[in-house]
């Protein structure tokens, strides 16, 4: 029995019937082509299908679509704002934050999350905040250091604008 | 991993809800954030033939005074907790178990209403909810009732809650002035479960300890109330000698678990030392 959901999309509204055991993050990837969110253990530890969800980053395996019914849903695909990089995938690139990059979209939505919720945070605020994303290459050094030049970017641009 | 087929339904109210539960019975599981239920069915531990949604109901999701109690609704999420100033200030236990559950993200979906449900032996809330002194606020066909956190934790995965009932809120006695409290677990480091977890709270009138509350989480089948180390308080200075000649009594007669995590022996140990660092910190 299919379940009729609409849901928003990185500013776009879907409508579609899904079988209700399909998980949010294969209603993505399979029916909405969005394939930057991945899936790495999908057993809800490693976060590399975070996404946000009415603003909170979620982790897109361990939901399932029919949930989403009335949501605003963000995706990886939907940082860059024309073409230009949102701030965070700029300081991963800047920083080195990624090697191979599988855990990269979940990474920067997490890091949305806490950006969005404290624009200033230190170090350890930071490494806490990705305590739900396992990276496997970097050592996550690197990775703190692009979420420390993200909130730099940020809040000179409040400045310039204020 | 998907789960199993199910048949969906989105509940439109808690009264909704009931309704469904009545006529799917025995074959309806409830869904709220998810993050116990869907893991399990997604590895075949858990197969219902049902699902009735009530993540999304608003008349759920809140936090409130209410006369001399602090109303949780059983909606709440662990984040809308830790990040609430009335529940800090009712019981600083509230919001240091709040954050240690799991992570930011687990944190954002999982509710307070679907960890008690869940009753997972080594669930942070449990003990906490004990320690509290807190009334669990359930409704059913028959009406609104209300279970002792001290009687609601009936087993391993096991409460006092019906087949046909569902958690509302949360209700917790406003403490004493002169109140302290805190939770202190040794996480498994992937699950960040607690293997062993303490909550306690300790009310103070003059240099003694006029309340003390203990609870344990992890330890056994089931979060439990040690009144013996509450007892060996009682009426007697908060010290670093006293609590840790208290401490030596937890787990005293509990049949601890063993696993590949921790032995008997050694959560036994985290026991005393857990316990000893929340009653520490609540003696401040």
């Amino acid at each position: 029995m299919a379940t009729k959901i609409k849901v928003k999309v990185n500013g776009k509204t879907y409508s579609h019937e899904v079988e209700p055991r399909t998980l949010l993050v294969q209603y993505l990837r399979d029916v909405l082509g969005l394939t930057g969110t991945h899936v790495g253990c999908d057993t809800s530890n490693c976060g590399a299908c975070t996404i946000l969800v009415d603003g909170k980053a979620v982790k897109s395996c361990t939901m399932l679509a029919v949930q989403a019914h009335g949501s605003e849903v963000k995706t990886i695909e939907g940082m860059a704002d024309n073409g230009a990089l949102h701030p965070l995938q700029e300081g991963f690139r800047e920083e080195h934050g990624l090697q191979c990059g599988f855990c990269t979209p979940g990474m920067i939505m997490a890091s949305a999350d806490l950006l969005s919720r404290n624009s200033n945070p230190s170090e350890q605020e930071i490494r806490e905040a990705l305590e739900g994303n396992f990276c496997r290459c970097t050592g996550y050094h690197n990775i703190v250091k692009s979420v420390q030049h993200a909130a730099k970017k940020i809040n000179q641009k409040e400045k310039v604008a204020s | 991993m998907i789960p199993n087929n199910f048949q969906y339904h989105r509940a439109a109210s808690v009264d909704d809800a009931l309704t469904l539960m009545a006529k799917h019975g025995m074959d309806a599981k409830l869904l709220a954030g998810g993050h116990s239920l869907l893991p399990a069915m997604k590895l075949r531990l858990n197969q219902p033939d049902v699902l009735i949604d009530i993540g999304h109901l608003k008349e759920l999701r809140y936090i409130k005074k209410e006369g001399n109690e602090l109303v949780i609704g059983a909606g709440a999420t662990h984040d809308d907790i830790a990040h609430s100033q009335m529940a800090r200030e009712t019981f600083s236990m509230l919001s240091e178990a709040a954050d240690l559950i799991g992570d930011v993200q687990v944190r954002n979906k999982g509710t307070l209403g679907g960890s008690l449900a869940h009753a997972d032996p080594a669930a942070d809330w449990p003990a906490v909810m004990i320690a509290a002194h807190a009334n669990i606020e359930v409704k059913g066909p028959q009406g609104t009732r209300t279970v002792a956190a001290d009687d609601f934790f009936t087993g391993f995965f096991s409460t006092a809650l019906a087949d046909n009932e569902i958690i509302t809120a949360i209700r917790i006695p406003e403490p004493p002035k002169g109140t302290n409290s805190s939770y202190q677990k040794f996480m498994q480091p992937a699950s960040r479960f607690a293997i062993v977890g303490c909550a306690a709270s300790i009310t103070m009138n003059g240099r003694l300890c006029s309340k003390v509350s203990v609870a344990f989480t992890g330890l056994s089948d089931a979060a439990f109330r040690a009144s013996n180390i509450e007892a060996a308080l009682f009426e007697k200075m908060p010290t670093e000698e006293n609590i840790t000649a208290a401490v030596q009594k937890a787990g005293e007669g509990v049949m601890a678990m063993s696993d590949h995590f921790a032995s008997e022996e050694y959560r036994l140990h985290l026991a005393r030392v857990f316990a000893k660092r929340a009653l520490m910190a609540a003696a401040k």
